[in-house]
This record gives C-alpha cells, sequence and structure tokens, in this order.
C-alpha cells in the first residue's frame, strides 16, 4: 500500500525565525504533516460518552454566578450592608466600600473596585481553561472537532492580557486582608438597644456617625450571615492562596531549591501552595458560589425578608468600649 | 474454549485505509479475561486480517508505540480494557488524527522528533556540582516518566484542530523543556526559544494533554503553566524587568 506523500519540514538547522508581528515559527511548513483532526467539522468525534455534558454544566454555572454577582454588583447597591440588630455585615462585592462623593448616583459603587476579582479570576488559569472550552468552544471537549479554523491562543490582544494575572493575584492578597477584617467585624455585634437605632441614625447622620452612636457596647456573637462571611473570606483565601502565580513566585521560578537564599522555607513554602494548587479548580466553584451566597444573604436581610439567626453569644468574651473598637471600623 | 476465554464477543470497528482514504471494518473477536484492544487487534491480525498494520511493542505501557483513538480518546491500546468499555457495543479504534496517517493504525509521528531536535539539550553550568537534594529534582522526576507516546501531541487541539505545526511545538516538548529548564544544574536559557519557537503563547492550558497522559504527568500545571509564568517573568512582568536592570539578577533567582 502506499505510503502517503509527505512535505517536507525545513531542516532542522533552518533559523528558528520569529513570524509575522511576534508569531512563532518552529521552523515547519506551514500546512506540513497535517493530519485527519483538522478536517472534522464543529462536534464531529467517535467519542461516544458525554463529552458535551461538562461544557454545558459549566457554561451554565458560570452564566448563573457571574449573572448574579452583575446584579449584586451593578444593580442592587441599594441592599449591599445589613446594619440591624446589632449585625454590621458587608457584601463581598462591595468590599473595600469606596464611595467618593463625585461618584454618580446611578453608579455602583462596587465598579470602583470590581476590576480587581474580576481580573484576577478572568485571567485565572483555571478559568480560562473553562470558558475557552465553554464560550468559545476551542475545544469543547478533548479530541472534538473545533468550529473554526482561525485561533491565536494568547499570543495576540486582548488575550495576550492573561499574561497580567500575577498583577491581579497582588491586588487580591490586598483585598484579602480586608475581607479577613470584615469578618472579624460580622462576628462583632453592637448592644441590641443602641443598634436598633442604627437605620434612623443613618439616615439623619450618615453611616459613620451612626455606627458610633450606635455601638455604646459590642459582643462577639455568631450570626447565619457571619458564617456565610466567614465562609466566603475561607473560599477566598483558599482560592488565590492556590493560584498558579503564587505558586511560581513563592518558589516555582527556582531551579535549585536547595541552593536558593531561604531555599527550605521557600520550598516549603511551594510545597503547600503546590497541595492546595491541585484542587485550585475546587476553590474556584466555592469561592465563587460562596460569595454570591453571602451577598444574597446580606441583601435578603437587609431588605427584611430573612430574618438573620443569633446562633451564639459570647458576651463574656468580648465586651469592649466604643473606641477599642473603632480601630476596626 | 481456551483458558481465560469468557464465552463473550466484542465487535471492533477498526479503520482501514491510507492517505488516500478508508473506513472503518468491523471485526468480531472473542473475548478472554483481561482482555486489551491490542490483544483484540492481534488477534484480527492472526485470524482475519493479517495486512493490518498496527505499531506495538512492549504491551507494557512503558514503550508509547501503540498510540491510537480508542472509542474516538487517545489511548495506549495496551493499556485500554475490552471490559472497560460499555458491553454489547461496537469499539472504534482509529489512528491518532493529528499526524499523517500511513497505513491503518499507523501514522508518521516524524515530525515530533524533528522538533525534538531544536531544544537546546541538557547543558551543566561550568563548576556545576553533581550533587542535589531530592526537593530540587522531585519535578524533574516526574517529567522524566514520559514515554513519547505522543498521545498529549494528538489530543492537543492547537496541533489537531488548527495545524498549526509550523508555530507550536505541542505538550511533549514542554514537558521535556520544562524538565530541562528546572534542572538544578542545568545552565541553557530556553525561556526566548519558548516564546519565540515552541510557541508556549498558543497554548490555552484547556488540559487536554493531562486528561490523556498514560503515565499520569500533570502536564499543564506542573510543567506548562510553570514555564509560562517564566515567559511572563522575562517578558511580561515590568516590575520584574525593572528590579533585574537594577540589580542586574537573572530569571529564578
Amino acid at each position: 500500500m502506499p505510503v502517503a506523500p509527505q512535505r517536507k519540514l525545513s531542516a532542522a538547522s533552518a533559523p528558528t525565525a520569529v513570524g509575522a508581528r511576534g508569531v512563532p515559527a518552529t521552523g515547519t511548513a506551514p500546512g506540513a504533516w497535517s493530519g485527519a483532526g483538522s478536517r472534522q467539522g464543529f462536534g464531529a468525534t467517535e467519542r461516544g460518552d458525554a463529552w458535551w455534558f461538562k461544557p454545558v454544566l459549566q457554561a451554565a454555572g458560570l452564566i448563573v454566578l457571574i449573572g448574579y454577582a452583575n446584579y449584586a454588583a451593578f444593580l442592587g447597591a441599594a441592599h449591599y450592608r445589613y446594619l440591624e440588630n446589632g449585625r454590621d455585615y458587608l457584601s463581598p462585592f462591595y468590599s473595600p466600600y469606596i464611595h467618593p462623593a463625585w461618584l454618580p448616583v446611578w453608579l455602583s459603587p462596587a465598579l470602583l473596585i470590581l476590576v480587581f476579582p474580576l481580573g484576577f479570576r478572568a485571567t485565572c488559569y483555571y478559568y480560562r481553561k473553562a470558558y475557552y472550552r465553554s464560550f468559545f468552544a476551542d475545544p469543547i471537549a478533548c479530541a472534538v472537532g473545533e468550529p473554526r479554523q482561525a485561533y491565536c491562543g494568547e499570543v495576540k490582544f486582548p488575550f495576550l492580557l492573561q499574561n497580567l494575572h500575577r498583577y491581579f493575584l497582588y491586588a487580591a492578597l490586598v483585598f484579602l486582608v480586608i475581607l479577613w477584617i470584615d469578618v472579624v467585624k460580622a462576628f462583632i455585634f453592637s448592644a441590641p438597644a443602641l443598634a436598633a437605632a442604627a437605620p434612623a441614625v443613618t439616615s439623619a447622620l450618615g453611616l459613620h456617625a451612626a455606627r458610633e452612636a450606635a455601638s455604646g457596647g459590642h459582643y462577639l456573637a455568631i450570626g447565619g450571615g457571619s458564617l456565610a462571611i466567614l465562609f466566603s473570606t475561607g473560599m477566598l483565601t483558599l482560592y488565590t492562596l492556590s493560584c498558579h502565580s503564587l505558586r511560581h513566585l513563592v518558589g516555582g521560578k527556582l531551579d535549585c531549591f536547595s541552593c536558593a537564599a531561604a531555599g527550605g522555607p521557600r520550598h516549603k513554602t511551594w510545597s503547600i501552595v503546590t497541595v492546595l494548587n491541585g484542587h485550585h479548580m475546587a476553590w474556584a466553584w466555592w469561592s465563587l458560589f460562596a460569595v454570591c451566597f453571602a451577598d444574597f444573604l446580606v441583601r435578603m436581610c437587609s431588605i427584611g425578608v430573612i430574618h438573620d439567626p443569633t446562633l451564639a453569644t459570647f458576651r463574656h468574651l468580648l465586651e469592649m468600649p466604643n473606641r477599642s473598637l473603632s480601630l476596626l471600623r | 474454549m481456551n483458558a481465560g476465554a469468557t464465552g463473550r464477543e466484542v465487535v471492533l470497528r477498526v479503520y482501514r485505509g491510507d492517505a488516500n482514504g478508508g473506513e472503518e471494518v468491523a471485526y468480531t473477536v472473542p473475548v478472554e479475561t483481561g482482555m486489551v484492544v491490542l490483544d483484540a487487534i492481534h488477534w484480527i491480525q492472526a485470524h482475519r486480517a493479517p495486512d493490518l498494520a498496527v505499531r506495538w511493542n512492549c504491551k507494557a505501557a512503558k514503550c508509547g508505540s501503540c498510540s491510537a483513538e480508542v472509542n474516538g480518546k487517545p489511548a495506549l491500546m495496551c493499556k485500554s480494557r475490552l471490559d472497560h468499555f460499555p458491553e454489547g457495543q461496537p469499539i472504534t479504534v482509529r489512528p491518532m488524527k493529528t499526524f499523517p496517517i500511513v497505513r491503518d493504525l499507523v501514522t508518521d509521528v516524524k515530525w515530533n522528533y524533528e522538533i525534538n531536535k531544536r531544544i537546546a539539550p541538557f547543558q551543566p553550568r561550568a563548576n556545576a556540582e553533581w550533587r542535589w537534594q531530592q526537593s530540587d529534582i522531585d519535578r524533574v522526576q516526574e517529567f522524566r516518566k514520559c514515554i513519547e507516546c505522543f498521545l498529549c501531541q494528538d489530543v492537543c487541539h492547537v496541533l489537531r484542530s488548527h495545524e498549526l505545526k509550523h508555530q507550536f511545538a505541542g505538550p511533549r516538548f514542554l514537558v521535556r523543556i520544562a524538565g530541562l529548564e528546572m534542572h538544578p544544574i542545568d545552565g541553557a536559557d530556553r525561556v526566548p526559544f519558548l516564546k519565540d519557537t515552541a510557541g508556549i503563547g498558543l497554548c490555552n492550558i484547556t488540559k487536554c494533554c493531562t486528561e490523556v497522559c498514560p503515565e499520569g504527568i500533570t502536564i499543564t500545571d506542573n510543567a506548562i503553566i510553570p514555564l509560562k509564568e517564566r515567559v511572563v517573568d522575562r517578558y511580561y512582568d515590568p516590575v520584574q524587568r525593572v528590579w533585574r536592570a537594577i540589580t542586574g539578577a537573572k530569571d529564578g533567582t
């Protein structure tokens, strides 16, 4: 049986020139060594399993959660905080809360900060896989035909910007500190009698003055919202600390741990991040869900649909005067 | 009946043809306990189609020769047990689709060896001490497990669907480069090669290579993404560029 005629690979000694506008070039002639895969139409495959299920499920999950996040951030600014019954719950979509005077009324303050967590997720190595598969079908599943022949990967704008992931990581690490402060605040309740007056004072004097007026005394307590905010920040912490870029920066970039300065601790840190990184996909989904859930709970409490239960109080552990707590506030 | 015979039969739909075209041909094969797809192919060669072309060697998932697409998924035929497929349904066996077909289940994978020649080999640093700790070499040892079956190359959509062999070296060779770049005493600099020749930017990390690797190498997370980060260090991180300019520091410190 005849052997298939082949176009020649250029000589191994041929220059490895960079292609047009930074496009890489292996030295192989375009179109050489082609197989049958490039002739498969969209969705064509011999796979008999439900290869379409995972990308569809992923797409549905992302649409629902990102859709909710958009609603909460841009349309739901009226109920981002719950400041009644001694609680101070802040939706994670609005933390850190920055509301300059120049911001138009119709624009949500979340707009000012969400670019950082949004950028962190959009350039995340896991989410990239998820949306390339589910929304770009590039590929929709392994060994399944694709809808387009044209492809430039991440070598051209806008996907070249994926390389900025580490900068969003730096921002995310700062956000984590702020979110953990929110967690502490979610576990410190104001004395009920005074806190009950907070909404009225808020409208008359503004948020800061209301807090001062309302906090005649504080104590540790656990509400439903406290746990939701703790869960949200906990998941965000695991998601951030399992980041591939962090894994690289803390030690992955080294070729020789034992030769590097502080090589032992860096190897230990890298090993811990590596273990977390093995579950990065799980943290990515749990954190997205947890943030939405925390916002939903705060929102429902704020609207009055849900009565936030007090699960436990620890008055003897923390009864601090107003001035001490103002450091946290 | 042979020892180990189960009394069951399975239908294999095997691709027969060459570059000019071909079709799937159905063969009914008696099933024995523990039988793998490669055993069934051998039975077909012995009893039904002695001219059936198939490349194989060790039958132990270590030589990487019997790569094919079983029920549409890139896999080693010697590692695909018949009892793992739904009973009563035919099993399709086709050649890898990323490489040109020679005949039947045999494809021409020579392109891979040509790409391999372009990678700068191991180059120990001058006066390097040939001693290192296990912690320094753990990562590299994972990459050394590669058996060059080229299933990762086969499933990679950049090579398979987009035909970008002229721009992208493929996951197998990113793994090889990772093994060299992360070696504690290697002194060669392959980062410009990664970006401009191997085309690492074309990988969109959809992890199909990791899914099909018969050696269980975590190709995307442990090799490709760390290499992408090294490319970012060199070319896309302005802070690191300024730092290097001021301090004279090199990457990987």
